[in-house]
């Protein structure tokens, strides 16, 4: 369990972290979400405690970082692949934060066999890539058998082995009853790996809430229905008065705001046969870009270029359009519950 | 057009490249997949001649890249977003390229623009965040307005609205009938991208196909069915008929039972002819990571004790325990911390084929896809 | 946590990475050799020095002269301890397994200090020996008065100056930064300030320009009938040097984000 209360990072004028409350509980993959700038690594950093707040806390079983006893058994991080010395073997690299720690030194080889760098683990970090880097990271991560892990960007520079691993290991823990706090730019990944989410911008809490409620709050969901007795199933339909808002291709419909069971229970009712009753979601990136949309940093303009049309996010052809639902992504933009 | 015939390129004893041959067609955003140390670096880089074939050849448009004239103007690449003089201005290291190639001034000003850098234009480039060299780099990509156009993980560092961006751009820069070839590692990424895949595992080509196909040819997908909650014997009663039936079926964690094996309609039949009423009855389709992992296993470098695909074994139907065992989908894998060693080793039911042929011919036995 | 605990965790990181051994093995070798060879060089030619240099001979500090290089290497090494676990980005990791400052900090000056101590006393009693049999007749022994002082006073003023090193880098995070301002600080401001006579005097309160007096045995009236102070003076006025810089170290550590 991580707590964050009334967190505050100024640099200057500048307000990088706002007054930032959250837990962060076990038995969850927690995602943490946020365009560039937004303050997530500072956030985290902070809560490693290297750097400093300027004012509020973070509490990790109500104890501050800092007074942590071997902290590395309690939690285990991986901020930054590049936060070991190139110039030591990768056991060397990890050996050292063991003993700091009095973790035993057979540890050591446990977690770089369990990351895949056991046939490596006297070369220098150095000539690693940064997908062998973040494997590293990961083992560092590892080493303690903390009951809280943050992964900063896990999957960067992993091939899609790599990647559909640290998936599994990080829900594997979380299974095991662990905190796991991850933050990452992939929403389709993220999506695959998060039961919960927070979001902020600007330094400032947007959501708190888990993975399905954040898609259903800020996205167009429907029911899609297909019958080889269409005819009578818009019958039906039209008479209990649900009017279907789309017709994508010949012999399904989309029906908005109505939910699958009780389209279902209509159909019974009717003898209709159905080949299709979906509920269909809009992905977790729709829903980010909704959230978050006045809180990015870098936009791409291309006022008269000859690629203006390119920076124009035109939806993926698979994924429903941005529709109704704008005054539900408002409610929610304080934060949650 | 990118045309390899028998690209082969060997560092001594390695074999890093293995007579690769394949196009890049243009129109379409066409995905470079393999895992590392398949060669797929190499082979970008002898595209763009770094490096020298073996032997073999790769043309671009018809001429090897070292003969084509103003090289700038025809090929755009973004290789490595670090390849940049840290000391200069992101616009000054732009108009130092543009001038090699006489494209003029105004174009650095448009594409600064485009990839949404005009307000850092005048920054040293030694200050810039990852996502903002990337940003550069598809700038200088761009510069030469080429109609081919490489990507080596162009969505590295990039944030949400970044991903979005380059992946509408590659998209756009395809639809206007340019020739646009990305390699990535993030399948959930590539499969709302590239409409074509190129896969590779130790320097040979595995695959060569629309990217629907590859899904369908190398996966299984499934039936999502939910009987009325308020009937609680339905669930049984249904899924009793579809396993009578021939189908195979596993329970997921919110009720839903997992069906493969049916169509869609003869599901709705069974249901029906059982007297369950359905709450929900969808098509999945699987995943391109899934596809990708059953077809490059044995192809991979450093492998975790912990084998990912333990997961996907399980999802394996030709695996699966019957219904009466009661058995839960493996939604959550309960792998523990020290998994042992996984089945990838030995005695795997997919092999890798030796030539892409053989992929095909196999794909014909591979279940239908539910639809 | 137990101190013991990052005592251990220090001496790994000090002994898997490659420039404690070149930048140590260096700082030995050149003084040693280069005290030698001007020890030999001054036995050939001593007949022929001015009488009042003669006087103030000083046959273990001639052993030592290597030293005036051989502290530059003292200096990248005290550098590179602290500035590598900057420039790497090893710090984060660092700081994460020991989040009290303190004891990170006090635990890798006194690996590090230990070393510099060790390899400092091998430094000074290789060189007096060797250096002495070179000098033959104008030679000392071990027995005579203060030249044992002298000789510990090595180890001691190459400890010292691998601390500084160490603190100086602390307060600058950067391994080019802390070496370049070492060196100029070390080598080159007390030449400068010696060329004028009004700051001939302030020359002598330079961190290694006082601790250096610890390692003479006779007050030579020509380098140092100047100085305000005796070698256990001087090398006071370098340990408050060096307290300096590790307190200015230890604040930086503490106050700034890592």
């Amino acid at each position: 369990m991580i707590e964050l209360d009334g967190l505050t990072k100024r640099f200057g004028a500048k307000t990088a972290v706002d007054n930032l409350s959250f837990q962060v509980k076990p038995g969850l993959v927690t995602g943490f979400l946020g365009p560039n700038g937004a303050g997530k690594s500072t956030t985290m950093r902070m809560m490693l405690d290297l750097d400093n707040p300027t004012s509020g806390a973070v509490r990790i079983y109500g104890k501050r970082y800092r007074e942590l006893r071997e902290p590395l058994k309690h939690v285990g991080a991986l901020l930054d692949a590049k936060a070991m010395h190139g110039g030591r073997s990768a056991y060397n690299n990890l050996l050292c934060l063991a003993q700091s720690n009095g973790i035993p030194q057979r540890r050591v080889a446990e977690v770089l066999d369990l990351v895949g760098l056991a046939p490596v683990a006297r070369k220098k970090s150095k000539g690693f890539s940064l997908g062998m880097g973040q494997r590293l990271g990961i083992a560092s991560a590892l080493l303690g058998d903390p009951q809280i892990l943050m992964f900063d960007e896990p999957v960067n520079g992993l091939d899609p082995e790599g990647i559909l691993w640290i998936r599994n290991l990080m829900k594997g823990l979380a299974a095991e009853g662990r905190t796991i706090f991850v933050s990452s730019h992939l929403m389709s990944e993220m999506a695959l790996t998060a039961d919960h989410l927070i979001v902020i911008g600007q330094g400032r809490l947007l959501a708190d809430t888990s993975m399905a409620d954040f898609i259903h709050q800020n996205s167009r969901s429907f029911v899609r229905m297909r019958s080889p007795q269409l005819e009578q199933l818009k019958d039906v339909l039209h008479e209990a008065g649900i009017a279907p808002v789309g017709v994508p291709d010949g012999g399904a419909l989309e029906i908005d705001g109505v939910g699958a069971e009780q389209l279902g229970e209509l159909a019974a009712r009717h003898r209709i046969v159905l080949h299709e009753l979906s509920p269909q979601r809009a992905s977790l990136e729709e829903a980010f870009m909704r959230m978050t949309a006045d809180s990015v940093e870098y936009h791409a303009h291309a006022p008269g270029a000859p690629g203006a049309a390119i920076d124009n996010p035109a939806r993926p052809a698979d994924v429903p359009a941005w529709g109704a639902g704008f005054d539900a992504a408002d409610s929610t933009r304080k934060g949650g519950r | 057009m990118i045309e390899a015939v028998g690209l082969t390129k060997r560092y001594g004893a390695k074999t890093a490249v293995d007579q690769l041959s394949f196009q890049v067609k243009p129109g379409h955003v066409t995905g470079f997949l393999g895992p590392n140390g398949s060669g797929k670096s190499t082979t970008m880089r002898m595209i763009l001649g770094l490096d020298r074939p073996t032997s073999g050849h790769v043309t671009i448009n018809g001429s090897p890249f070292r003969e084509l004239p103003n090289a700038q103007r025809h090929v755009g690449a973004l290789l490595d977003a670090k390849a940049v003089h840290g000391g200069r201005r992101a616009r000054t290291h732009l108009l130092s390229i543009a001038q090699l190639s006489g494209i003029p001034e105004k174009r650095v000003d448009e594409v600064l623009a485009v990839v949404g850098l005009q307000d850092a234009a005048r920054q040293r480039t030694k200050g810039f965040s990852l996502g903002m060299g990337q940003r550069l780099g598809i700038a200088t990509a761009l510069l030469g307005d080429p109609q081919v156009l490489l990507f080596d993980e162009p969505v590295n560092g990039l944030d949400p609205e970044g991903i979005l961006w380059v992946r509408n751009l590659m998209r756009r820069l395809a639809a206007e009938g340019r020739t646009v070839f990305v390699s990535s590692h993030l399948m959930s990424e590539m499969a709302l991208t590239a409409d074509h895949l190129i896969v590779i595992g130790r320097g040979r080509l595995l695959a060569d196909m629309g990217t629907q196909e590859f899904i369908a040819h190398n996966s299984a997908g499934f039936a999502r069915v939910r009987a009325a909650d308020t009937d609680p014997d339905g669930r049984d009663a249904l899924g009793t008929a579809l396993t009578r039936a021939g189908g195979r079926v596993l329970q997921e964690p919110d009720g839903a039972l997992r069906v493969t094996g049916l169509e869609l309609p003869r599901i709705s039949d069974l249901a029906h002819a059982a007297g369950v009423r359905l709450w929900e009855l969808s098509p999945h389709r699987a995943s391109l990571e899934e596809a990708y992992m059953r077809m490059t296993q044995s192809a991979v470098e450093y492998t975790s004790t912990d084998d990912p695909r333990a997961e996907l074994w399980e999802q394996d139907p030709l695996a699966l325990p019957a219904w009466e065992d009661e058995q839960a989908a493996p939604e959550v894998p309960r792998a523990a911390f020290f998994a042992p060693p996984p089945p990838g080793a030995g005695g795997s039911p997919f092999l890798m084929p030796s030539h892409p042929g053989e992929l095909a011919s196999t794909a014909k036995d591979s279940p239908e896809d539910t639809r | 946590m137990a101190f013991s605990a990052v005592l251990t965790s220090e001496w790994t990181k000090i002994r898997t990475v490659a420039s404690t051994s070149w930048t140590l093995a260096t700082a030995l070798l050149v003084t040693v050799a280069m005290g030698a060879g001007l020890c030999a060089v001054v036995n050939a030619t001593f007949d022929t020095m001015p009488e009042s240099q003669q006087i103030a001979f000083d046959p273990t500090q001639m052993s030592f002269s290597g030293m005036l290089f051989g502290q530059v290497a003292v200096l990248i090494f005290g550098a590179m301890v602290v500035g590598s676990e900057y420039s790497t980005g090893m710090i984060r990791s660092s700081l994460a397994a020991v989040p009290a400052r303190g004891a990170l900090l006090l635990g890798k000056l006194t690996v590090a200090t230990a070393l510099a101590l060790v390899v400092g006393l091998a430094t000074g009693f290789l060189s007096f020996f060797l250096g002495q049999a070179l000098l033959g007749e104008h030679s000392t022994t071990l027995g005579e008065e203060n030249v044992l002082r002298a000789v510990i006073g090595v180890g001691l003023y190459m400890a010292l100056l691998a601390v500084f090193a160490m603190g100086v880098s602390m307060m600058l995070r950067n391994t080019a930064a802390a070496i370049s301002i070492l060196i100029s600080f070390v080598l080159i401001l007390p030449i400068v300030l010696s060329l004028v006579d009004a700051t001939r005097k302030i020359a002598f309160y330079l961190p290694n320009q006082a601790g250096s007096a610890i390692m003479q045995t006779v007050s030579s009236p020509a380098v140092t009938s100047d100085a305000p102070y005796g070698p256990w003076g001087g090398l006071g006025i370098m340990v408050l040097w060096v307290a300096a810089a590790v307190l200015g170290g230890y604040l930086v550590l503490s106050r700034r984000d890592a």
